[in-house]
């Protein structure tokens, strides 16, 4: 780590600690500062005529535990643990049969894993609605081909959020998954298969461990964002199904109460600090996390 | 046995794609609906692609987003790409700390970064609209754009650049030259990354928009009650055809330097 020694040692050192300054300055600016306001602001009263009052208050964290909130919490935490799930299960196998392609269909195959992003997610959603509403397509499909013989209710409920949601946050599970299955030594599997392993066990005793932490950071990167993301279940979910985000989004919107929305804010951030610091404990890589 | 199991294989990754692109498909075919609503197909015709452009505010909104995605493509790009490149083997006090403050914007919900930067701003009584929705965009794009760029210089040949030096080169001469350069797969992923989620937010602009300023995702968000028009549907499927066109020249140039470099290994 040490710079070279040298006439240039002293110049270089200053040139990187200016490159440093901006990026430094806008972090601190625009990510410390403001969640900074908002934890102290979850200590403080709602203001009459302004955001907040300059008194200290417990009430924002009492509040919190009332029913109807912790109602909101438990669903959230189920709806996010099922989402988590289908995205895993669904992006595993993909990921892994992609990644024994070669190179080029490889590279094919994930571009074409990011180019839905091109098209806007909330057009995107607005689509499933065609797909899966009362008298949406697949409903006719089904009943046109006698499947079912009245339409099913697959949105504007619990099933249309996670259906959302999995579609929403699928690619974020995939790239993860796949960068660390693509690393996984070949000859490691060999090894495996030549010692006599069959293939579940190759699978269980050598692979999953190998790709546990692509595993841990798509599951940070589904979980976590999940919690937040309020308009998949208002687009998708109807008025019922509510995740933390929607709280969050009705305490700073409709009822204006700032720091009631700062106070479940920070309820969130402590759950992902949870989460990533369990991730790093176990060596996790925190540019597993980046897409990279 | 083995020529099943890859048909298997290929059936799977097909239906994993069918899920990804069903609902772009539908909106395509939609965007030729002669019906106002998304519900029934009643005929063919192309007249949505002809009054998108027509559509005053929807075209505003377009404008609106393509001003803040370029412009938050510029900033965080710059600002990533030097960041990388100055927080790389340079040790100062905190400098963990903003390493893990760079962190932040990608792993915490959007909504949290949301409400934190609108906080911020109304105690600045900054004026909401243009300008504060593409601030915020610069801080969930930087990260994404030095996360990248890092990759980069992780694998890069520092012996080059020392050679430059010693043939020479003033600094700044071997930045442009030689630094930039070898960084540069990991500058235009950031940036192309960059555009794609300033284009794409919901959340942060959301909270941090004013009663001025709509961007398209914004505008279409409103249609939440309405559901949206075909209008919408046929600019959607314009941009991404852009975008296709776009990415594939992007894919055809790293496939040919792949195969220069298998051609190289033989």
């Amino acid at each position: 780590m040490k710079e070279k020694a040298g006439l240039t040692g002293r110049g270089k050192r200053m040139e990187r600690a200016i490159m440093a300054v901006p990026v430094s300055l806008w972090m601190v600016l625009f990510v410390a500062v403001p969640i900074g306001y908002i934890f102290i602001m979850s200590f403080l009263e709602q203001g009459d005529f302004s955001a907040v009052k300059l008194a200290f208050t417990l009430d924002n964290y009492r509040e919190m535990a009332n029913p109807l909130n912790l109602a909101v919490f438990g669903k959230s935490i189920v709806i996010a643990t099922v989402t988590t799930v289908l995205c895993l299960l669904i992006a595993y196998p993909f990921a892994f049969f992609v990644a024994q392609k070669s190179t080029i269909t490889k590279t094919v195959c994930m571009a074409f894993v990011m180019i839905p992003f091109m098209v806007s997610s909330l057009i995107r959603l607005f689509s499933w609605i065609t797909i899966l509403r009362r008298d949406g397509i697949l409903n006719t499909v089904l009943m046109d081909i006698g499947l079912i013989h009245a339409p099913v209710q697959l949105c504007y409920n619990m099933i249309g959020a996670v259906i959302g949601l999995v579609y929403t946050l699928l690619p974020f599970m995939i790239l993860p998954l796949y960068s660390s299955i693509e690393k996984l030594d070949p000859s490691l599997l060999e090894a495996a298969s030549d010692f006599g392993a069959h293939p579940l066990q190759r699978f269980v005793k050598v692979i999953l461990p190998l790709t546990f932490p692509g595993i841990f950071a798509g599951i940070i990167m589904v979980f976590i964002p999940t919690l937040g993301l309020f308009f998949v279940t208002d687009v998708m979910g109807g008025q019922k199904v509510q995740v933390i985000g929607n709280l969050i989004q009705n305490q700073f919107v409709t009822a204006r109460n700032w720091p009631a929305g700062a106070a479940l804010s920070i309820v969130l951030i402590l759950l992902t600090f949870l989460f990533i610091g369990i991730y790093k404990g176990c060596g996790g890589s925190m540019d597993d996390l980046g897409g990279v | 046995m083995k020529k099943k199991h890859r048909t298997g294989k290929n059936i799977y990754i097909f239906l994993v794609f069918l899920f990804l692109y069903l609902p772009i498909a539908v909106l395509f075919l939609y965007s030729f609906n002669t019906s106002r609503m998304n519900i029934v197909w009643q005929g063919f015709t192309l007249k949505w692609y002809g009054s998108f452009f027509k559509n005053q505010p929807l075209m505003t909104s377009l404008y609106n987003s393509l001003v803040i995605a370029v412009l938050t493509t510029v900033i965080s790009t710059v600002v990533g790409t030097i960041g990388a490149v100055g927080l790389n083997r340079y040790d100062f006090p905190g400098k963990k700390l903003i390493d893990d403050l760079l962190y932040i914007p990608i792993v915490i919900p959007e909504i949290v970064l949301g409400i934190s930067l609108l906080s911020i701003y109304s105690l600045m009584s900054m004026e909401l609209g243009l300008v504060s929705i593409m601030l915020s965009h610069v801080t969930f794009c930087i990260p994404f754009v030095l996360v990248n760029v890092r990759a980069r210089i992780a694998g890069s040949d520092r012996s080059q650049e020392e050679a430059a030096m010693d043939l020479g080169a003033n600094r700044l001469k071997t930045f442009l030259r030689v630094t930039l350069p070898e960084l540069l797969p990991g500058v235009w992923s950031g940036a192309i990354l960059s555009f794609t989620l300033s284009m794409d937010d919901v959340v942060i602009s959301f909270f941090t928009t004013g009663p001025e300023c709509t961007t398209l995702p914004l505008k279409i968000f409103s249609m939440v009650k309405t559901g949206v028009t075909p209008e919408v549907n046929a600019l959607s499927a314009v941009i991404m055809f852009v975008t296709i066109v776009i990415i594939s020249v992007y894919t055809q140039m790293q496939i040919r330097k792949m195969k220069k470099k298998q051609i190289k290994a033989e």
